[in-house]
Parts: C-alpha cells; sequence; structure tokens
C-alpha cells in the first residue's frame, strides 16, 4: 500500500535563502503526523510544496502515491489543506464559500456533505452569513471545512489553533481526532507543544530546513529519559550526596531533582532519610515535548 | 465521516465554477462593476456630444454623437474587461486568498478561461448597458450587427487577457494602478474613441495605427456605419493575432506559476 505522504530529498531556495535542504519523509496512512520546527523553519513550505502551492527547486514529494507536480489533479484532490493566514474571500457567504471550492474539485450537487461538515463544525447558524461578518474563530472554521468539501484522504493542518481560543481549540481537536479516527491522514504544525504531544503518534522536527528528528511521540519523549521530583524540606536542606540532581532551587526550601527512572526516587528518599531531613511535600513530574524540542533545537 | 477515496472527478465543472464564482463576484457589486461605468460613459456622451459637435469631421453623412456612442460602448467593454480579471486577481493575491484556487486541480486552461469569460461577460455587460443607455439620444444604424459582435467579443477577449497579465505581475495596487493610467487609459483615449484618425496629422495618423486598441474601435464602429478608417478584415486580423499572441503569453505564465506558485 502506497504512503499517504512521501517527501524524497526536497530542496527549496528563495535566492539565497536555503528554505529546505533535503528532506525525506514518509507518512503512513492513518497517521497523526506532527510537524514542528521554530519560524522559518520550512514547515509551511514543505507544505506549500505538497499542496503545490509552491515549487520545489528539486526532490519530489507525492500525496497518496500521486507526484505532486505531473500528477498534481490526482494529488491535489487527495489533499485538503487549512492555511495558516486567516483568509477569505470577502464577497460570499459561509454556504456559498464551501460550494465553490466544492466545485473547484470537480464536484456538483455536494450539499448533503457540505451540510454535514457545516454541521460538524458547528456553522450552521452562520452558514447565510457573508464572511466579512464572521469572527476570527468562525472564519478558521470555515477554513478547516473548506480543506474538507472534497472528502480529501490526507489532511494538512498549518497551525490551525493559532490565536484560537481554549473553547474552539478543543471543539477542533475532537472533530480532527474524529477524522482521524474515520481513517483520515492529518498532518499537524503546531507551536502549542503539548498540543502535539497529546495528538501526535509521531513527529518529525524541522530546523534550518532539516529534518534534526524523527521518531513516535513516546520515542522522543523517552529520549530525554527520566523525569524530575519537586520536594520541599524540612529543614530546608538539601543533603550534600544529592547535590548533583538538582535542576532548580527555590529559597523557600524547594528543589527540583533530576531521575533517570523512578527507582531513583527511592534513593533521594533514602538520602533525605539519612541526613535526618522530612519531606514536607513531593510531586514527581515528567518530561514533556517542549523539554525535547529545546534540547534538540538547541543540538544542533 | 469515514475517509473515503476521492469522489469522481467532474470534467469541466471546475472551470465552471471559477467562471461562476468570478461572474458573482462582479454580479454582487453591480451597482459599483456594471452601473456605475454605464454613468460613466453617459457623462462622456453628454459632454463630448454637446462641447464637440459640429466641431469634428467624422464620416460622412454620420453625426457626431451617434458615432461617439459605438465609441464609448467599446470603450467600456475594454476597460470593463481589464479591470475585472486584473482587479479580482490582484485582490486574491493581496487578500491571500487565491490560495482557494491554487490548491484545487485546476489546470492552467481552466484557469485562464475562467478569468478570461468573466472578464469577457463584465465587459459585454457594461457595453450592452452603454449602448442601451445611449441610443435614446439619437438614431445609432446597425449595418452590419456581426462585425460589431465578432469586435466586441475580440476586443474583451483582448483586455480581458491583459488584464489577466496585469493581475499577475502586479504585486501593490500601485503597480496596477500604473499599467491601467499609463498603458490602458491612453491606449484607450487615443484609439479613436471620440474622433475619426482621418481628421488627425499624418504623424498621429500613422502612430494610431500602431496601436491596437485602434483596430478594436474602427472594426467595433464598421459594424454599426458599413464605415471605418481601415478594413475591419485588417482590423479582425491584427485583433484576433493580438488574442492569440497574449492568451499563448498568459497560458505560459499560468502554467509555469509566475507569481502564482512560488
Amino acid at each position: 500500500m502506497t504512503t499517504a505522504i512521501h517527501v524524497d530529498r526536497v530542496v527549496k531556495r528563495y535566492g539565497a535563502l536555503q528554505a529546505l535542504d533535503g528532506v525525506t519523509l514518509e507518512v503512513e496512512r492513518g497517521e497523526f503526523f506532527g510537524l514542528l520546527g521554530p519560524n522559518g523553519a520550512g514547515k509551511t513550505t514543505l507544505i506549500s510544496i505538497l499542496a503545490g502551492v509552491t515549487l520545489a527547486t528539486s526532490g519530489s514529494a507525492r500525496v497518496m502515491g500521486h507526484d505532486v507536480v505531473t500528477e498534481y489533479r490526482q494529488a491535489r484532490r487527495s489533499l485538503g489543506v487549512v492555511p495558516q493566514e486567516l483568509v477569505f474571500d470577502p464577497f460570499f457567504t459561509v454556504r456559498e464559500t464551501l460550494t465553490i471550492q466544492s466545485g473547484y474539485y470537480g464536484l456538483r450537487n455536494n450539499r448533503a456533505w457540505i451540510d454535514e461538515v457545516i454541521e460538524h463544525l458547528d456553522l450552521t447558524e452562520k452558514a447565510d452569513t457573508n464572511m466579512r461578518a464572521l469572527s476570527g474563530g468562525m472564519k478558521r472554521r470555515v477554513l478547516v471545512a473548506q480543506a474538507l468539501v472534497h472528502k480529501p484522504p490526507v489532511i494538512v493542518l498549518d497551525e490551525p489553533t493559532a490565536g484560537v481560543d481554549v473553547e474552539l481549540r478543543k471543539a477542533l481537536w475532537t472533530f480532527i481526532r474524529r477524522l482521524n479516527r474515520d481513517g483520515h491522514t492529518i498532518v499537524l504544525t503546531t507551536h502549542y507543544l503539548e498540543e502535539a504531544e497529546a495528538l501526535c503518534g509521531r513527529i518529525a522536527m524541522l530546523k534550518q530546513g532539516r529534518i534534526v528528528a524523527l521518531d513516535t511521540t513516546r520515542n522522543l519523549l523517552d529520549m530525554q529519559g527520566g523525569c524530575y521530583v519537586d520536594v520541599r524540606l524540612d529543614p530546608a536542606r538539601l543533603p550534600e550526596s544529592l547535590a548533583p540532581r538538582v535542576v532548580e532551587h527555590e529559597n523557600g526550601g524547594t528543589w527540583r531533582l533530576a531521575l533517570r527512572d523512578y527507582a531513583e526516587l527511592e534513593d533521594v528518599l533514602a538520602a533525605l532519610r539519612g541526613a535526618g531531613v522530612r519531606v514536607q511535600e513531593l510531586e514527581v513530574v515528567q518530561r514533556d515535548l517542549e523539554e525535547v524540542f529545546v534540547r534538540i533545537m538547541s543540538g544542533h | 465521516m469515514a475517509a473515503q477515496s476521492p469522489v469522481a472527478y467532474r470534467p469541466m465543472h471546475g472551470f465552471y465554477t471559477l467562471f461562476y464564482k468570478e461572474w458573482l463576484r462582479f454580479w454582487k457589486v453591480s451597482v459599483q462593476t456594471i452601473l456605475a461605468p454605464v454613468l460613466t460613459a453617459l457623462l462622456y456622451l453628454l459632454v463630448f456630444a454637446h462641447t464637440l459637435r459640429g466641431h469634428i469631421d467624422v464620416y460622412p453623412g454620420v453625426d457626431y454623437t451617434a458615432f461617439l456612442i459605438p465609441g464609448l460602448a467599446m470603450m467600456s467593454v475594454l476597460q470593463n474587461a481589464f479591470a475585472n480579471s486584473s482587479s479580482s486577481l490582484m485582490q486574491s493575491k493581496m487578500t491571500g486568498n487565491i490560495v482557494f484556487i491554487l490548491l484545487p486541480p485546476l489546470s492552467h486552461r481552466e484557469f485562464f478561461s475562467a478569468y478570461l469569460l468573466a472578464a469577457m461577460a463584465r465587459g459585454l455587460s457594461v457595453g450592452t448597458g452603454v449602448f442601451l443607455a445611449t441610443i435614446w439620444f439619437v438614431h445609432v444604424p446597425l449595418a452590419h450587427p456581426l462585425w460589431a459582435i465578432a469586435f466586441a467579443v475580440a476586443g474583451s477577449g483582448v483586455m480581458g487577457t491583459l488584464g489577466i497579465i496585469g493581475g499577475l505581475h502586479s504585486d501593490k495596487i500601485d503597480q496596477l494602478a500604473a499599467f491601467q493610467n499609463f498603458i490602458i487609459l491612453p491606449l484607450t483615449f487615443l484609439s479613436g474613441v471620440f474622433y475619426s484618425i482621418h481628421s488627425l496629422s499624418p504623424f498621429w495618423q500613422a502612430l494610431s495605427h500602431l496601436n491596437p486598441i485602434f483596430y478594436m474601435i474602427d472594426g467595433f464602429r464598421y459594424g454599426f456605419f458599413g464605415q471605418g478608417d481601415v478594413s475591419p478584415w485588417l482590423s479582425l486580423a491584427i485583433v484576433a493575432a493580438s488574442f492569440l499572441a497574449l492568451s499563448l503569453l498568459t497560458l505560459h505564465l499560468i502554467r509555469s506559476g509566475y507569481k502564482l506558485r512560488h
């Protein structure tokens, strides 16, 4: 079975700027895949190449087995893209916008599906409202709906929750999760790393146009290894033997200590008991994707 | 909401939708896109017919006001065909919503044809409006209606195509305005809309023959009066050749992604 997305040694240069420097990756069908990186890392350029909006300087890209240049019709029919920018056509209502977008894909009499998308994205009340009159959050929903009108098997969301309130963000993720459960391949870029950690099964990290990490989310988290333990001590004195573990220290008698694994917690407690120090508060804190991200980005 | 294979593609529906969208775009603001240019042409007629009647020699036995009406109608066709495709593309590029046209599987031919036909539709709508609003002032004969239709269609095609080029090339409103004010407007005003080039000195007559819009106006006017400054066949050949050359250039630009797909 062909992969949902296949990117092979893609290079993109804008004059002297190297936006992508030989990116190669594959996304399997049905995956929830994250594409992370700082601003200017090349995430949007890569998405634009997949969508055919940007032409690669060299290399090739395929969507559902179709080359995005030579088989652009099939490739674009297989792909739905939610752009990062909040763009809209001010001449049309929500329903007109979706009907027109559906028509561009060659679909006639697509009203039933459009109604379903409108309903799922909670746009029913605004269906006949002009796009200009919608709030930013509603416009974002319409962008998602536009990406879905032709029922694409692969959906790419380029920072879909940027500037979106918490309620809409949750609703959006519930909807996207459902699409993924139903078999759609999802590719997500986001600056909210906790979102990527919670949603994505696999993650690629881009830096200066290169992939610097590509693994399952679990492996990336494990790669960082261990966890932390936050302790408040009485008296506020840390035994000398635990000093190498200190990550943070607050004057109120609270320390954050690094552990390679949970088993080391017993060693820490034993050291504290041995020094006659009582633990007033204790909390084990997992390392998160943000830390992994920062470490990987600073390491390359 | 199960993931499905892409549904069957209906050929031509993408093109039809883009054309329909472009049509709706100007039709929804028809006061601005159709009524306003008709009113402008009407004002030209009132002012120029009043001030120049009896001062300019046109065709033998043809009243100046009658002479002016086809010229104004054709000028409106040309200017509005250009304005439609150029402003639509320019606005879409500036606001970023051009992405909704770039993402779907539309070919460069579909893209070109849809923008072109919508531009022609607006140009011809305005031209028809100008004609209907002005023929009440004076009798205007219609000697060869097919010639008039042929030049209106071909002329709007040339200017609609030029509008696509202008819209693609321009990154800012100023660039498009410069294209319009320093190229389109002078060529239109110096094309014989308000006079017959036989009333000009030989130098200006020769210069007028280098202006492709002159042939559109002259050929269109031939359809009404059965006479023109040059043969309608020559005019048609020049207009058709211009259309062909510009169309090939525009198709190449769209296909290569010129200022669309970076």
